[in-house]
Order: C-alpha cells, then structure tokens, then sequence
C-alpha cells in the first residue's frame, strides 16, 4: 500500500482523459487533439515514475493496490506491478501516442460533409483513451474480476474505432473481430466460473499457488480440470491469434484504420500472450505442460502458416498482419517450448530462461516495429489518396506492391525509417527484432530442437516477403503513384515514425535496458519449473 | 297442521302473491287515463314494493326447520335462495321499469311477481307435490314472460321452443316423481331417503331419478337439454331473458339439489374414485361433462351477443352441476355462491343490453364496439360482470369457481371423475376468457363505427338513474362478494 | 418493511384517480401515475435502506381472509421479492416516463397501467398461494387492454389475445395445481390452507407421484409467464405490439412473475418433483437460449430482436433455476433484475426513441439512416444497454450471468458450457443490432463518394429531440445496471440470506456462494 494509487492513476488517467474530452461539447479539432495526445502521453510520463520506484529484483508484484471489492464473490480491487506488467505498459506508454500522431488525420476539422466518418476528432480520440485505459488495466490487473472487465471492454472502443473509421469491409471486420473474441471469453468465463466454484478465489497468485500444488486438479475432479483450462485457453488463443484462430486477424487488421492497426499490432495482440503468461501457464502448470506437443505444433503452423500467407499478399496491409502472426507465434512457441520441457530431466534451466526472456522481448519489439510498419503503410495510403486526389473523407484506399516502385529516390527520409523498420521486424543483427527472435531460438533449440528447425522456415520465408516488400516498392524504377509527385514525410508523420525508429535502434544496441526489468522474474520462473 | 306457523312461513310469498293482485287492480283503476310510462312506472314501484316487503319477510322468517308437516322447510339454504332470487327480482324489475316498452305493464309485473312467488316456494319445497306444484307455477308464468313481447316474431319462437321443451321436461318430472311415489309410498323427501337407504335400488327407481334428473337438466339448461336456452336468450325481452337465465336458475338448482341430496342421496352413488359405484351423480357428471365442453366450444362461435350468453350460461350449467355433485360433501355454500354471483353477473349483463337497446338494437357484438366513448358507466360495469362471468379475481366469479373446485377435488383428488372434471372445468375456463375476452374487445377497445350524428349506433347513450343505480349496485356485489365471499359462505 | 403493502393499496389509488383525472385532463392522469409510480418506488427502497436480510419471509401483515377455506390475507417479504419489488417500482417509475407522450385515452391508460403495477407489486409480497393468484391475475388482465388499445395497429388485438391467453392458460394450470396441492394436503389429513409454509409442510407427505406431477403443474404455468421455450411464442409477439411502456413492463416485470412463481411456488413446496423434472427444465432452457439467440440473430424487425434476446436472457434464469443450488438460484434472481433493467432501456429505445420518430422498425429501412448521428442520444443509450444486455463486465449482467455459471457448473459442467454457448450467441445478435440499427448507414460517405446518395438524406433532421422525461427515465436505468454491475454485493446481501430459509433449502442443494 503506498500514499499515491499510482498503478490505478496509470490504469484511469486515460480514461479520465475520454470522460473528459466527451463532456467538452464544441472544442475546435486542434484542442482536441492536443487534449488526446496529452492524455496519451500520460501514461509514459507516469510510467517514467513506475520505473523510477520499481525494484527489479523483488520477485513479487509492486506498488500492490488491494481493496476488498464484492463480498459475496471474493472479489478484490487489485492492482500490481511487476517486470512483465511494466514492460507492457511502457509499450502501450510508447504506442498510443504514436498511434494517435499517425491517426492525426481522422482528428483533422470536419469535412464537407456532415456525415463524413472523420468529422468527430472527440469521438475518436475519446474512443482511443478508452481502449488505452482498458489496455493496462489488463497489464496491472490482479484479480480476474476487474482483469476482464478491462480485457472486454476493450473491445469495444476497438470495435467502433475499426468500423466508424475503417474501410469498406470494416463493418464486418469489426464485428467478426468482437465476435471471435467474445466466443473465446465466453469459455474463459465459465473456466474461471468453475475455478472459483471449486477454489472461491479468483485473484491469480493465489489461483497460481494452487495450480502449482496440485490442490487445483484435486479440487476439479473428472475432467472438470481439462475443460476448464482449454476454456481459458481458447480464450487467450483466439486474442493472440493462435493458428487456427486467427481468421479474425488479416481482415480486421486490414480494414482498421491506420492508428487502430497499429494499437491492436502493437498493444491488444501483447493481452493475448500476457494473458498465456500472467494466467494460463501459472495456473494450468500440469494441462499445460501435457497439451505443449500439440500447442507447439500449432505455434510452429502459425510461425509457417503465416510467413507463407504474408508471402502470399499483395496488399501491404495484410502482408504486416500476416507477419504480425507469424511473430506473435514465436512467442508462444517458446512458451510452449518451455512448458513442454517442464519436469523432463534435461538443464532447461538456462534455455528456459532464454527462452523467456526472447519471448518478453519479443513482444515488446515485435510491437515497436510491427506498429511502426503499419504507419509506414498508413503514409503509403496518404499518398495513394493524394495521388488518385479522392475526397479526403473517403477513407484510405487499400495499397498494393505494386502500386509504387522508387520510393527511396522520392522519399529518401520516409525509406530510411520505413527500411529500417523492415529490418528490425525481419531480425536484423544490430536491430532490436534480432534480439528477441534470436533468444528464443536459442531457448527453443535447447528444449525442443525438432520444433526451432521446423521454426526456421518461418524465418526464411518471413525474410523473403519483407526484403520483397522492401524492394517492390523502395527500389526499381518510380511507378505507379511513385511516378508523380510523392511528397515526404510531414512533421507528423516523422513524429509518428521517428521516435519508434530511434528505439528499435537503441533497443537493438542494449537490449539490456529491457532486459534489465525482468530477468530477475525470468530466471525465478526458469528455476522453479515444476509439475504438480 | 299448523296454519300459522304456515302463514308465518309463507310470508314472502303472500306478499309477492298480494303484491302482484294490488298491482293488476291499481292499473284496472287508474290505468285507462294514463300514459303507459306512467302505468309501467307505478306498476314497478308497486311490484319494487311488495319484492322489498318479501325480502323483509324472507328475512325475518326464523330458521324453524320442517314446516307444516314437512311440506315446506325454512333452513339457511331456503332463506338464502329467497333473498337471492328477490334480489334478482327486484333489479328485473326496476331494469324493466326503465327500459321496457311493453304494451301490458301491469301484466308484465304481476306475472314476473308470480314467477318469483314460485321460485321462493322452490326454495323452500321439501315435498314432492309441493316442489312441482312451484316449479310449474314459476315455469307457467316464464313462458308468458318469454313470450310477452307480441310485437317480435323470435319472442313468440323462444316462448313456444321454451314451453314445449318445460312442457316435456314437467311431464318427465311429474312421471318420475309419481315413481318414486309408487316405489317407496311417500312424497316425503325424509322418508324417500329412509326408504331408499333402507331398500336396495331397483331399476325402477333409476329409471325415475333418470327422468328428474333430465327434467333437472332442463332448468338448469344443462347439455344436452339445452337446446331451448339460446333461443330463448335470444327471443325474449330482455327482462324476461334476465329473469329466467338468473333467479329461475338459482331457484331450480336450489331444488334440485334438495331434491337429489337430501331426498335421493342414499341413491347418489360416488364417482369421486375411479371405480365408483352407480348412482344418479354420474348422470350429473356426464350432464357437467357435456355442458362444459359443448357450452364452451359452442360459445366460440357465436356473433350474437344474447347467443354468446345462453352458451356461456350452459358452460356455467357445468361448473353448477359440478357443485351439486360436491353439495354433497362440502354442503350446499359453494354451489348456492356461485349460482347467485353468476345470477347477479348475468341479470347486469342483459341489463346493460337493455339500457343500450333504448337507443340502438344489440343484438350482435359487435353493436358494442364503441361502448366506451358512448357510456363509461355501462362500459365499466359490463366489464366487471364479463370479468366476473370469466372468473378474473377479485370478482365473485372467480372466488365461486374456486370454491366449486375446491369442494369437487376435495371428493377425492384426481382420484376419480369428480377431479377430473374439476381440472377440465379449470382448463376450460382458460378457453372461455376468449369469448368474453371477445366481447370487452368490442366494448372497450374497437371504437364506434363511422360517428355520424343521425346514426343511434354511435350517439351517446343516457343511462336512466334507476337503471343505473341497480347496475351499479350488481357490479359492486360481485366485487364486495368476491373481495369477502365469508359474507355468503357464513350462512351455510 | 411494514410500509411496503403502501405499494399495492397506492397503485390501485392512483389507478383509480388516474382514471378519474384523465376525463378532464390528460397531463393531470400523467403527473397522478408518475407522482404514484414514483411513491411506490421511494416505499421500496425506503424498505430496502431499513431492510434487514435474514433467512424467511418477515411477515407484514396476516389477516383470515376466508376462513371457511383457511385462507389469509399474508403479506410478506424477504430479500428476493425485496429485489423484484425495487425493480418493479424502478421499471413502474420509468415506464410512465416513457409514456409521457401517450395523448390517446391517457386516463384509462395509467389506470390500466397502475392497475398492473399494483397487481406486480401484490404478487412479489404475497406468502399465501391463494393471495398471490389473485394478484397474478389482476396483473393478467390489464395486459390485453394495455396491448389492444395502444399497441402498434395492425398486429395489437392478435398479440394481446395471445398473450392473455397463454397466461390465463398458465394460470389456469397454477390454479389447478394449488387446488390439487391442497385437496392432497387435506387428505393427507393437514387442515386446509393455502400459506406457502402450510402446503410446503404439508407436501412433504405427498407421494413422489403427487409431487412429480403438482409441480409439472405448478412450474409449467409460472414458466409460461416467464417465457421458457416452447411455452415463449406469446412474448416475441406481445413485447413487439405493445406500446413501449407495456413492452417494458412485460419483459421487465411481468416476465419475472412467471419466474418469481417457479422460485417462490413450485420449487420449495415440490422438492421431488423438482428433483425429477430438473434435467428437462434444463435443457428447455438451454434451447431457449439458442433457439431465441439465434432467431434474434436473423430478425429483420428492430423490436423482435430485443423480443427473442427477451426469451433468451430469461433462458439463463430458468437454467439458474434449474441448477437448483444456492449460487445458481442467486444468479437467477440477480438476472431477473439485471434483466428487467436492460430490457427495459432497450424497449425504450427501440418502441420510443426510434420506433416513434422514424416510424419504422425494419432494420433494412434504419440502416439507411445515419442514425448515431441523427439520435446520438439513443445511440449511445442502446450501445450501452446493448453491451449490458451482451453481458459485459461492468454491467448489472456480467455477475449475474457469472453467478449463474457458477452454479450451473456445480450442478452439472456441460450445462455451464452451453450456457457459455448461449452467451456468445447474445453477443452476437446484441452486436448485429447495434450496428445494424444505428451504424448501419457507415460507411455512408463511402456510398456518396461513389455517387449513389444516401436514402432519406432530405429528411433526415427532422425528428423531434429526445424530451427530458426520456432523458431521466433512461438515466435512471443506467445507474441502477451500472451501479449493480459493479456492486453486485447490494442485491446478492439480500438474497443469499433469503435462500438460507428452510423452505427454501428444502429444494436447493449445494449451501450458499
């Protein structure tokens, strides 16, 4: 307990922030967006004080914010913080801003016309503030109650923001997406339903106690232990996506719009696998270890299924959201590994670790890059519509290799970053992509060899696509729309770009200042891996 | 034989009987030099008179038990069938008062008297001689009443379909009753009953309580001796339809059900278990049976409004009977409770017709629509006594039907017919509230047809206060009745 | 506590003045139904503030009524009819809110309304069978002339005939039941009585049969009222041709009678027959769910949607019923309210804020229209009620829902997993209607960029605003499901207590959350 409920300052900050902008009725659109961006940014500053007060070598959560909440359900307001939890949130600290630079047009003064989607920059920047404030009340929650309310209501914003701002498909994107993740919440709930029924607590550490005991299993007789853990599973699995749930992800991705995309890339896809992290593997130590085989071998089809897929598009947008798969799929992956190595007699210890550590570095870099290239591809959009001169309310259109050819002569400055992105997102030594793609292999290899060879495809053909990408429409001869004017970034698109560029590179060289959070937690984790 | 106490006995009837006389002579003496508004009206008052004054001696006549040798009985079911079928009487007569257009007042009054004097010695008949001696007096004088419209072909249709059909019925009695005069000598309900509990039933003997209990069927428009009742409903004038569908009712199953009881009970047999055993009740049961389920059904296809009535009437027979074959058990409060609040629910309906028809015909249902912009306060009793009739709580209705059903399981659960025909009453009552439903749909909810001044159909209707004050007075005893139904269930 | 009868002898008053009033003034039955509704509502939670949980009924008042049958005027109340009884002033409260623009007939209209509440308010504060069908009954009735009078015009006298006669025959089925029940207890030699406590006592000794079948009875004539499949057809139909007060009664308040009888009636008198019937109770829920979710999901009429997502929510609580333990049943009557909330804001939106200004309730012609930004208000009023209604933590719907899972999941797991089906299903027509109703038009400037203009783009400002009277009573529901939504504790204090009765534990197994 401490003076200042910093975690749930963090948490409602933006939230406040949306109530705010909603009640500030005929504010002009440049207040507005300077009001968003303040109130996105606060997350970071505040969580410049996060790490100023965190402790990485305490291994239990901190700034811990317990209240009794609903008495007849057990169920405590609790927030905390640990490396995991921290990571996460400077990542969404890092991204929303971003994401809001790079949706700078959709807060733009109104359009002609009165119905144009784009004419109510409080709406959507009230929307965004609510998915953020939802986002890290999932990174810091504690106890499932409040846990979901944040992971469902997340939703929501994401919802209206893909379909009132998205493409022509963007409806039924946006309700295919809601859809699909309601389905696998759905179970999740009655998973934890049956958990608290059997164990009258629904607060994750001592949910995790449990599991790790055996009391769990004991306490879910029959086949009560398995069903509950694939509901939650499904849940997590569908979020992330796992292959094959993600059916949801290329369509969804591809309609919103380009700061939606770059959120649910960077931010809402990280839940899913915090969620494999924070809940699933705790809690369900024992089904776990026994679904990997399976688990792994679905991972390894998103690691392949994906890279193919991307190789596939034409449409840059989905290319990203096909990549964007293949990555997150790494990070199960190596859990998966980890999970399946658990209680064999083999030195996981390090490998684990490894592993680990790739995974939560993964993460966090996966969502630098990958949201980075969708405001590549925003930019790319921009310029199409300026090309073709459609009404600016129209949305975007849908942008394609081969629609520019020569980029980098034109564009010097937007190649540079959007190259460099490219890199970092294909694992280029020296970038931060390399690090964590590289310890995970690491990790995989040592506990589950067959699985990183096959992983390796992957690799290659996730190479293939972006180096196409990169040079379709950077190199060659000026075409297409690259063959009239094509401006360069403006200042907001260098502020969007920019600063994600700047920590791929700072990130790549010392990976060590992320590392440096949660290695504690990590090699705790790698040295306590039992089976009940 | 003690003729005071006799006459002390008789009170009610010697007044109805004076009554009747005074009124024929007033309007011989001063009739000629008067409008017939005025003759009708001072034949009312008068006839209201000597009613009122019956009810006073219906009221105070001690419980005395058998009279005058056992030819009559005075006990709570003789004084509360007396008061009853007064009541009826008297809002017939003042709902005539203010809307009958007769060309013989006196006549029209005196006869309706006569007819009540003869129900009030049904209630009281203990003797075989006595009870048909008053039934006939009471039929005679609703034939006449039946057919006392002459300036409507369909009044002189019901008055001969209803006097052949009581014609038969009465011969059907008389036959019967001489029977069981032959079988056990006597016509003295007592002995009747000491004799059959004494001696085992004959065939003979069922071949007699066969022919009263159709004769029975008959007054109680009971399927399948109900054929006369729609037309009659129909037919007749209004007051007369009231009179005869209500207090010629209640003194009928009064009689009856002393006559069955009390006089043939040791004959009753039992079908409140599967197997049962033979007996006049399981006549009743299957005269119950056939009226509720013809009563109801055939009441689903009815476009007229007097039609609809008589149907629902037969359904009502039902639930009746259903409580004869409790009375037995559970005595006779259930059954005299329902048939009296069905009695006041119906006399209120057809009294609602007769006010509306001073202005425009009703006949059909839908000459109601539009009752609610052309008088509330018909609109709003109409819709209590149709409640009512359909057992909606906290009218009489429903209270009555409860308790009829609540006697009759008590017989013995679902153990035997009795219980059955209890949950087919229920269910069935689920069905009726269509028809009635049907009705106040018209009434309340479908609005007048096109308002054009000239046509009555959709003109103002003005409620005379006398009409309007027994209108008022019905519709608040069903609900007082069904709010506290002890005040009547007290008695017995 | 001791004021609440004050509910009952109030609405009927005000029914009385309303009607009295309406003959002279249209606004004075108005405020007379609103200053009514609004007592009854403030007796309500007056009781609930001083209410006291404790295992039983708190007797209030009990007279004999009719003592030749051993009946008695038994008013009582324990922390479930308090919930119901807080719900039902909160949706009487609304509704008049609701019907303020009602012009025709309005006397008779609150009259017929109050009437209704009053017979609501009877049924949740009756303890003695008889009581409790005579206020069933009064609540019956209103209904049609409610339907008939104001409904919407072509469908009205069909669906009101309907929905009155599946009632009647419901409560014909009760009433045939409670005969039998105690014609038993008579022969089983307890004198004759019709208390709930009284027929309880006395069932215990009725043979497995006679219990079996009094509670098919009993059940299945409450369970009517309460919409479970196949019994459910007369609501679809009655919620969409009654007029936006009485859809909001009926799939608010009057729904919970049904359910509210099955809890209070036939489960605690016919522990075995509960027992027995269980499993199909069960799955006749569990296909009301589905077989309601998924014709919502393909409704093209607005107001039937929210008609099946009616006898879709109302699936969960029979199944909650079903479960027959403490949680389970807990959950149950926590939905119950939840439901009789959300249900209400949705009716609201769709029969007044939309239905009465663009006069159509064809989801093709709505999603012509931009409607979010034509009734922003009613935008975001159904978007909210829409995501309560899916079950959205948050909202009164997430803990009763997951209440409700967790005790189906003590009861029987696989149930659990259809009902995490079902809640899917929801979802998924909440969401179609939402974006389908007022999203539709998106992406509108898609469709005028390429040139084809937007249908009724000339017509489009001319509806009214939203009045105030719309704007508070939908306040108010939003409150009260928020507020439970996050703290459930209010209602489940209440009625956890009330399950501890012995009348109560006799049908549930399983102790308490």
């Amino acid at each position: 307990m401490n003076a200042v409920p910093l975690l749930s300052l963090v948490v409602f900050t933006p939230w406040i922030g949306a109530a705010v902008l909603a009640f500030l009725r005929g504010i002009s659109p440049a207040t507005t967006r300077a009001l968003t961006l303040a109130f996105s940014l606060s997350t970071l500053a505040l969580s410049g004080l996060l790490l100023f007060q965190f402790d990485p070598h305490s291994l239990s959560p901190q700034l811990v914010e317990r209240h009794t909440w609903i008495v007849a359900l057990n169920v405590h307001y609790h927030l905390g913080l640990d490396g995991l939890s921290l990571l996460l949130v400077l990542l969404t600290g890092i991204l929303t801003p971003a994401a809001l630079l790079a949706s700078w047009y959709h807060l733009s003064p109104s359009l002609p016309l009165p119905l144009s989607p784009s004419s109510s920059p409080r709406l959507f920047g009230s929307l965004f503030l609510l998915l953020q404030g939802a986002a890290l009340g999932v990174f810091l929650a504690l106890d499932f109650f409040h846990w979901f309310l944040f992971w469902e209501l997340s939703l929501v914003p994401a919802f209206f923001l893909i379909k009132l701002w998205g493409g022509p498909g963007a409806p039924r994107a946006a309700y295919q997406f809601v859809v699909y993740t309601i389905g696998g919440s759905a179970f999740m709930l009655v998973g934890f339903a049956a958990l608290f029924v059997a164990t009258g607590t629904l607060d994750f550490a001592q949910l995790a106690q449990l599991g790790r005991d055996g009391t769990l299993a004991a306490k879910l007789p029959g086949s009560g232990h398995e069903i509950v853990f694939f509901g939650v599973l499904l849940g997590f699995a569908v979020k992330v996506p796992l292959w094959p749930f993600h059916t949801w992800l290329p369509a969804t991705y591809a309609e919103a719009p380009t700061g939606a995309a770059m959120f649910l890339t960077g931010v809402m896809s990280k839940m899913g696998v915090y969620g494999f992290l924070r809940i699933l593997w705790p809690i369900f130590p024992a089904p776990l270890h026994y679904a990997a085989p399976w688990l792994s071998a679905l991972a390894l089809g998103g690691v392949v299924f994906g890279a193919f897929a991307a190789m596939k598009q034409t449409d840059l947008k989905r290319m990203v959201a096909y990549s964007s798969i293949n990555h997150l799929s790494y990070c199960l992956l190596a859990l998966f590994a980890v999970s399946y190595a658990t209680g064999r007699n083999v030195a996981t210890g390090p490998a684990a670790s490894a592993a680990l550590s790739g995974t939560l570095l993964q993460m966090f870099n996966h969502g630098l890059s990958a949201a980075a290239l969708f405001a590549c591809v925003g930019v790319l959009q921009t310029r199409k519509a300026h090309a073709l001169s459609l009404p600016s309310d129209t949305g975007v259109p849908p942008v394609s290799l081969h629609d520019f050819g020569g980029v980098r002569t034109a564009a010097p400055i937007f190649a540079g970053l959007c190259g460099l992105s490219l890199f970092s997102s294909l694992g280029l030594p020296g970038l931060n992509g390399f690090v964590g793609e590289f310890l995970i292999f690491r990790g995989v290899f040592g506990l589950h060899p067959v699985a990183a060879a096959i992983a390796t495809l992957g690799l290659l053909a996730t190479a293939l696509f972006l180096l196409t990408f990169w040079q379709r429409v950077f190199h060659g001869p000026r075409a297409g729309v690259t063959a009239t004017a094509f401006a360069d970034l403006n200042p907001i698109e260098l502020a969007t770009l920019l600063p994600l560029a700047v920590l791929m590179a700072v990130f790549g060289l010392f990976p060590g200042l992320l590392t440096g959070l949660f290695n504690p937690l990590i090699t705790s984790w790698a040295d306590h891996l039992t089976l009940p | 034989m003690n003729y005071t106490e006799l006459l002390r006995a008789m009170v009610p009837e010697a007044a109805l009987v004076i009554g009747a006389l005074f009124v024929l002579t007033l309007d011989l003496a001063f009739g000629p030099r008067r409008t017939l508004e005025s003759r009708l009206y001072l034949a009312v008052t008068t006839g209201t008179a000597a009613v009122v004054a019956a009810m006073y001696g219906a009221f105070s006549s001690s419980l005395a038990g058998s009279v005058f040798g056992g030819a009559l009985i005075l006990d709570e079911l003789t004084m509360a069938t007396r008061l009853g079928v007064l009541v009826l009487a008297w809002i017939t007569l003042t709902l005539a008062g203010s809307t009958a257009r007769l060309r013989h007042p006196a006549e029209f009054v005196a006869i309706v008297l006569l007819a009540t004097a003869g129900f009030t010695v049904m209630a009281a008949a203990q003797q075989l001689l006595v009870a048909f001696v008053a039934l006939e007096l009471a039929s005679l004088s609703l034939y006449i009443l039946a057919g006392f419209d002459k300036s409507k072909p369909e009044s002189a249709e019901a008055a001969l379909k209803y006097f052949l059909f009581g014609g038969m019925s009465a011969a059907f009695l008389l036959f019967g009753f001489s029977l069981i005069y032959g079988l056990t000598g006597s016509i003295e309900l007592h002995e009747i009953s000491a004799h059959l509990a004494a001696h085992p039933p004959t065939p003979l003997l069922s071949v007699a309580l066969v022919m009263v209990l159709v004769a029975f069927g008959f007054k109680a428009a009971a399927a399948p001796f109900h054929l006369w009742a729609p037309d009659v409903y129909e037919g007749a004038p209004v007051s007369s339809a009231a009179l005869i569908a209500s207090a010629s009712k209640l003194a009928g199953l009064t009689l009856f059900v002393r006559l069955l009881w009390p006089g043939f009970g040791p004959g009753a047999g039992n079908v409140s278990t599967a197997a049962g055993a033979p007996g006049w009740l399981a006549i009743v049961a299957c005269l119950s049976a056939a009226s509720l389920v013809l009563g109801n059904f055939a009441a689903l296809a009815q476009s007229n409004l007097r039609r609809l009535l008589a149907y629902s009437a037969i359904a009502h027979a039902g639930v009746m009977l259903l409580g004869v074959i409790a009375a037995g058990d559970a005595g006779n409060g259930p059954l005299f409770y329902y048939v009296f609040t069905y009695g006041i629910a119906t006399v209120g309906a057809f009294g609602v017709i007769a006010v509306i028809e001073r202005t425009s015909p009703c006949q059909r249902i839908t000459d109601l629509a539009g009752l609610y912009r052309r008088s509330p306060l018909l609109t709003g009793c109409l819709l209590i006594y149709i409640l009512s009739l359909a057992g909606i709580p906290p009218l009489a209705g429903f209270f009555g039907k409860f308790t009829v059903f609540a006697a009759a399981l008590n017989l013995g659960g679902l153990a035997g017919p009795a219980g059955w025909l209890a949950i087919l009453a229920i269910f069935l009552s689920a069905l009726a509230l269509y028809y009635y439903l049907v009705i106040l749909k018209q009434a309340l909810v479908v609005p007048p047809a096109a308002a054009t001044s000239s046509d009555p159909s959709t003109s103002r209707i003005s409620v005379p206060v006398d009409a309007a004050i027994v209108l008022v007075f019905a519709a608040l005893v069903l609900v007082v009745l069904g709010l506290f139904p002890s005040f009547v269930l007290r008695i017995f | 506590m001791n004021a609440l009868p004050l509910t009952i002898y109030a609405s009927f008053a005000g029914a009385v003045l309303a009607l009295a009033a309406g003959t002279r003034s249209h606004a004075a039955a108005r405020w007379i139904a609103l200053v009514t509704a609004l007592t009854s509502f403030a007796l309500t939670l007056l009781a609930a503030s001083s209410f006291a949980p404790s295992p039983g009924l708190q007797t209030i008042i009990d007279l004999p009524w009719i003592a030749e049958l051993g009946i008695r005027y038994h008013l009582a109340a324990d922390g479930i009819s308090l919930t119901l009884l807080v719900l039902t002033g909160l949706a009487a409260t609304v509704g008049v809110l609701f019907s303020w623009n009602i012009e025709h007939r309005v006397g008779e209209f609150f009259a017929l309304y109050l009437t209704l509440i009053g017979g609501v308010f009877g049924v949740f504060l009756s303890a003695d069978a008889f009581t409790m069908f005579v206020f069933y009954e009064i609540a019956i009735v209103p209904k049609y002339f409610l339907i008939a009078n104001w409904g919407s015009p072509v469908t009205r006298e069909h669906a009101a005939m309907k929905l009155v006669l599946y009632s009647f025959a419901g409560s014909a089925l009760v009433l045939a039941g409670l005969l039998w029940a105690n014609a038993a207890a008579v022969a089983h030699g307890s004198v004759s009585s019709f208390s709930l406590n009284d027929l309880a006592a006395a069932a215990t000794h009725f043979s497995r049969g006679e219990q079996i079948g009094l509670f098919a009875l009993v059940f299945t004539g409450f369970a009517v009222l309460a919409g479970m499949f196949p019994f459910h057809t007369w609501a679809p139909t009655g919620h969409v041709a009654a007029p936006t007060a009485a859809s909001m009664l009926l799939a608010g308040v009057v729904m919970k009678l049904g359910a509210y009888g099955c809890l209070r009636v036939a489960m605690p008198l016919f522990p075995v027959g509960l027992a027995f019937w269980q499993p199909t109770i069960a799955a006749l829920a569990i296909i009301g769910i589905f077989y309601a979710g998924f014709i919502a999901l393909v409704q093209d009429d607005f107001k039937f949607v929210i008609g099946y997502s009616s006898v879709s929510h109302m699936g969960f609580v029979l199944l909650g019923l079903a479960a027959a333990n403490a949680t389970a049943v807990a959950g149950a009557v926590l939905q119950m309210f939840s439901h009789g909330v959300i249900a209400g804001l949705l009716f609201a939106v769709v029969g007044r804020m939309v239905y009465e200004r663009t006069h159509t309730r064809q989801l093709a012609d709505l999603r012509q229209l931009p409607l979010h930004r034509l009734l922003p208000f009613a935008a975001l009023t159904f978007v909210l009620a829409g995501l309560a209604s899916m079950g959205m933590p948050g909202f009164s719907g997430f803990p009763a829902e997951l209440t409700i899972l967790m005790g189906v999941w003590k009861t029987s797991p696989v149930w659990a997993l259809f009902a995490g089906g079902g809640i899917l299903v929801a979802a998924a027509f909440t969401l179609r209607a939402i974006q389908v109703s007022f999203f539709g038009s998106i992406p509108l400037s898609r469709v005028t960029a390429s040139g084809s203009e937007p249908i009724h783009a000339g017509s489009l400002h001319h509806y009214e605003p939203i009045t105030l009277a719309e704007k508070v009573g939908t306040a108010l529901l939003l409150a009260a499901t928020v507020y439970i939504g996050l703290k459930p504790d209010v209602l489940l204090d209440w009625i956890t207590p009330a399950l501890q009765s012995p009348l109560m534990q006799a049908a549930l197994k399983g102790g308490s959350l």
